[in-house]
């Protein structure tokens, strides 16, 4: 709180949506390095990318109604949208969205700090972002259209007419920037928590963000090793995954997964954190459990990252190697039950208030079950060879990161909304977008799950006749689930503008973000924090 | 990097005048996190390699009569020299010795541009000789195509990291000569030599998986 004083008493104050820096307009925003600023231009960013991957799922579902395509007859054109409907929506919104807008907003905020680490490098990092993202999309109008799926394997990879090299480029520039931000994250965490805020009294989201960034910083390298030796087997021809020069695509798919499944925690990690922070403020009790949640998100940390394999029980790989990766695959659903029974536990007895967040939430918790339990049936490995590459995997996996990782993100832009903008939505609209979305969520991916099982294949254009009785309904619901998102969305945009002034705590929570004005001053505290014994002590807080 | 994780500016209120924020462990810590990533980086590669010598075991062998161990352990001693003349820099800055520093650091940086000249010619000579993945020299001959794979991407990609830490290294030395880094604040200096030290430390690796293979 030192340069407090330096900016003087008619600066002090003033919210970061307004405050003067040293360029005006959006040219003071583009060159912030305002943690609050840097965290608004992700979750433009990642909204936008959400809104584009929808499109194209939209559009997707859409083509499934009819056998034999109800929109185009062209199946490279299926090809390019489920391809960029996963790079998008994997690469350019999930993995970014949490940590970059809302961990990059709170994280300071909830550990009474001022700013991140390293500010400069916080900008950076949203550049090489933005950057990575804008060269992945350019490979859509490079040499054909992209049909590799988001996985990019080799040895198809090496030849398809897509333009890879260029795609792989971005993605390795975007993990670039998911690094940095790791990096950054750790070291804020570790060395600017307010005086008094020990590891064990800091409130449950910077937790789930810490365990992330060292998921990010230790894994994502991986992922840009394997995304630069594709790039050099396209571009230098050597042959390290080629198997016409003595490469093995096998391995390819080791070192992907090495990444990409932990990237699946990095994904709902932070989700986790999210609900940590909603389940107390709305059952107003304190979290059932603290310690048992913050080792179990350690837990899950660690052992997500020796489950890669999974991913490659029909590939050949040797017995035992697959009969391990499933035990370690059964091992990481403990932690992850863990939670799931500290947050229902902390229900028990509270005193529940059914507000818009706290509706998210709850979904998060009946989804994420569901998308856990489907999980441990695919790391079951007679189940794995009958489900691998069917429609159940689909659903499994948009039951985790849609119905976890996306619920949980709106649960948190409801919760912290009137918190960032210093606006109130409409609360009866935000309650129909939930319902609408619930249902079509359910209607949608459950049906998946059965068609899986029917033994409907997964990236195909066209289907038998007989799958089309539950193509129709899941697309039914895609549509309910659309229409309940653009409610959302809209509702969201309008409080922007034209929303109630929102109070400085309009829920009663009492974590350190509720204790400073809406919207946030630039330096967060007009003075500084003063750690609570237990950061969840309601009855503490109610007892004043 | 270095210079940017360096010095922290607080909050975006850089149009008022303060005092930069500087944390010394900060900063440290944020360098020695960025050195982790760059260990799997790399690890992947090894893990590659690992891989393929056991499945192509003689090829290997047989690949590593091909290099040239001479220059290759010339290279090394180039490179720890350089490690070794950065680390002093360091303590000659703290010391006040601004133009010992300079000359040290400047020594590093030529010693990274000889590192780079040798491993150019290698190369060349390399291609000349059609030691390539995909020359027809070695054409059906999947274990040696695998090695030089190996080879090119792991030699390769340390020669891009040679390149961006004599960079950092230059940075480092205008630095220097402007007066930016002092005593007191040396830490970029500090971060940029440890960077340094792990192209060292991954070489150090590199020439006995391939020069020495033989």
């Amino acid at each position: 709180m030192t340069n407090l004083e330096a900016k003087g008493p008619a600066q002090a104050g003033t919210s970061y949506l307004t405050a003067k820096g040293r360029y005006p307009g959006i040219l003071g925003w583009l060159t912030s390095t305002d943690h609050k600023r840097i965290g608004l231009l992700y979750l433009i960013a990642t909204t936008f990318f959400f809104l584009v991957g929808m499109t194209l799922g939209f559009i997707m579902r859409t083509q499934m109604l009819s056998p034999h395509g109800a929109l185009f007859k062209n199946a490279e054109y299926y090809n390019a949208l489920f391809t960029l409907h996963g790079v998008i929506m994997i690469f350019l919104f999930v993995i970014p969205v949490v940590p970059g807008s809302l961990g990059n907003f709170f994280l300071p905020i909830m550990i009474g700090a001022e700013d991140v680490a390293f500010p400069r490098l916080n900008l950076l990092s949203w550049y090489l972002y933005i950057v990575g993202s804008v060269i992945a999309l350019a490979s859509l109008f490079g040499t054909g259209l992209p049909d590799t799926g988001w996985t990019f394997y080799a040895p198809y990879s090496l030849q398809t007419h897509a333009d890879v090299p260029m795609a792989v480029l971005g993605v390795f520039i975007v993990g670039f920037s998911s690094i940095i931000t790791g990096v950054n994250f750790i070291t804020t965490i570790h060395r600017m928590r307010a005086p008094g805020m020990k590891w064990m009294k800091m409130p449950l989201f910077p937790w789930a963000i810490y365990a992330t960034s060292w998921v990010q910083v230790l894994a994502t390298p991986v992922l840009g090793i394997t995304m630069l030796l594709i790039f050099a087997e396209r571009i230098f021809h050597v042959g390290i995954f080629n198997p016409a020069m003595g490469g093995d695509p096998l391995l390819y798919q080791h070192l992907f997964w090495m990444y990409s499944h932990p990237a699946v925690y990095i994904m709902i990690l932070p989700a986790m954190g999210i609900i940590s922070e909603v389940i107390p403020t709305f059952a107003r009790r304190t979290i059932f459990g603290y310690t048992a949640i913050v080792w179990s998100t350690i837990a899950i940390a660690a052992l997500g990252s020796l489950v890669w394999a999974h991913h490659m029980f029909t590939t050949g790989i040797s017995d035992f190697s697959a009969t391990v990766f499933s035990l370690l695959t059964m091992l990481v659903a403990v932690p992850s039950a863990i939670k799931v029974f500290n947050w229902t536990a902390t229900l028990y007895k509270g005193s529940i208030a059914l507000e818009p967040p706290m509706l998210f939430a709850l979904s998060f918790i009946f989804l994420f079950s569901i998308g856990g339990l489907t999980g441990l049936m695919l790391g079951t490995l007679s189940l794995n060879v009958v489900l691998h590459n069917t429609y159940f995997v689909v659903g499994h996996f948009h039951y985790v990161i849609f119905g976890g990782t996306v619920f949980a993100l709106f649960s948190a832009l409801h919760y912290w909304f009137p918190k960032m903008f210093g606006k109130m939505y409409n609360k009866a609209a935000a309650y129909i977008a939930w319902a609408l979305m619930f249902v079509g969520f359910n209607l949608f991916y459950f049906t998946f799950l059965i068609l899986g099982v029917m033994g409907m294949p997964r990236r195909y254009a066209f289907y038998l006749p007989k799958f089309q009785t539950p193509q129709v309904i899941a697309t039914v619901g895609a549509w309910i689930l659309v229409a309940g998102l653009l409610i959302m969305f809209g509702n969201l945009i309008v409080a922007l503008f034209r929303g109630e002034k929102a109070e400085m705590n309009p829920w009663g929570g009492i974590t350190p973000e509720w204790q400073v004005p809406s919207p946030p001053p630039t330096e967060n505290f007009l003075e500084p924090y003063v750690v609570p014994e237990d950061p969840y002590d309601f009855e503490g807080a109610f007892a004043q | 990097m270095s210079d940017l994780a360096g010095e922290r500016v607080t909050s975006m209120e850089e149009s008022r005048e303060h005092e930069p924020h500087r944390d010394y462990t900060g900063s440290k810590i944020g360098m020695w996190l960025f050195l982790f990533s760059e260990c799997m980086l790399f690890g992947g590669l090894f893990v590659l390699y690992a891989m393929y010598r056991a499945d192509f075991t003689s090829a290997f062998l047989a690949g590593g009569k091909d290099m040239n161990t001479f220059i290759g352990v010339f290279n090394t001693i180039v490179l720890l020299t350089g490690s070794w003349t950065v680390a002093m820099s360091i303590t000659a800055v703290q010391r006040n010795q601004k133009k010992l520093a300079i000359g040290l650091l400047s020594t590093t940086i030529v010693l990274g541009a000889l590192f780079m000249v040798l491993k150019l010619m290698e190369w060349g000579d390399h291609i000349h000789h059609g030691l390539y993945p995909s020359s027809s020299a070695l054409a059906g001959k999947h274990g040696l195509q695998v090695f030089f794979s190996m080879y090119y991407v792991m030699t390769g990609l340390h020669g891009l990291h040679v390149i961006a830490g004599m960079t950092v290294l230059i940075v480092m030395l205008i630095m220097l000569i402007r007066g930016k880094i002092t005593a007191e604040h040396s830490v970029a200096l500090e971060n940029a030599a440890l960077y340094w030290h792990l192209v060292d430390i991954i070489w150090i690796f590199l020439l006995p998986l391939f020069y020495l293979a033989a």
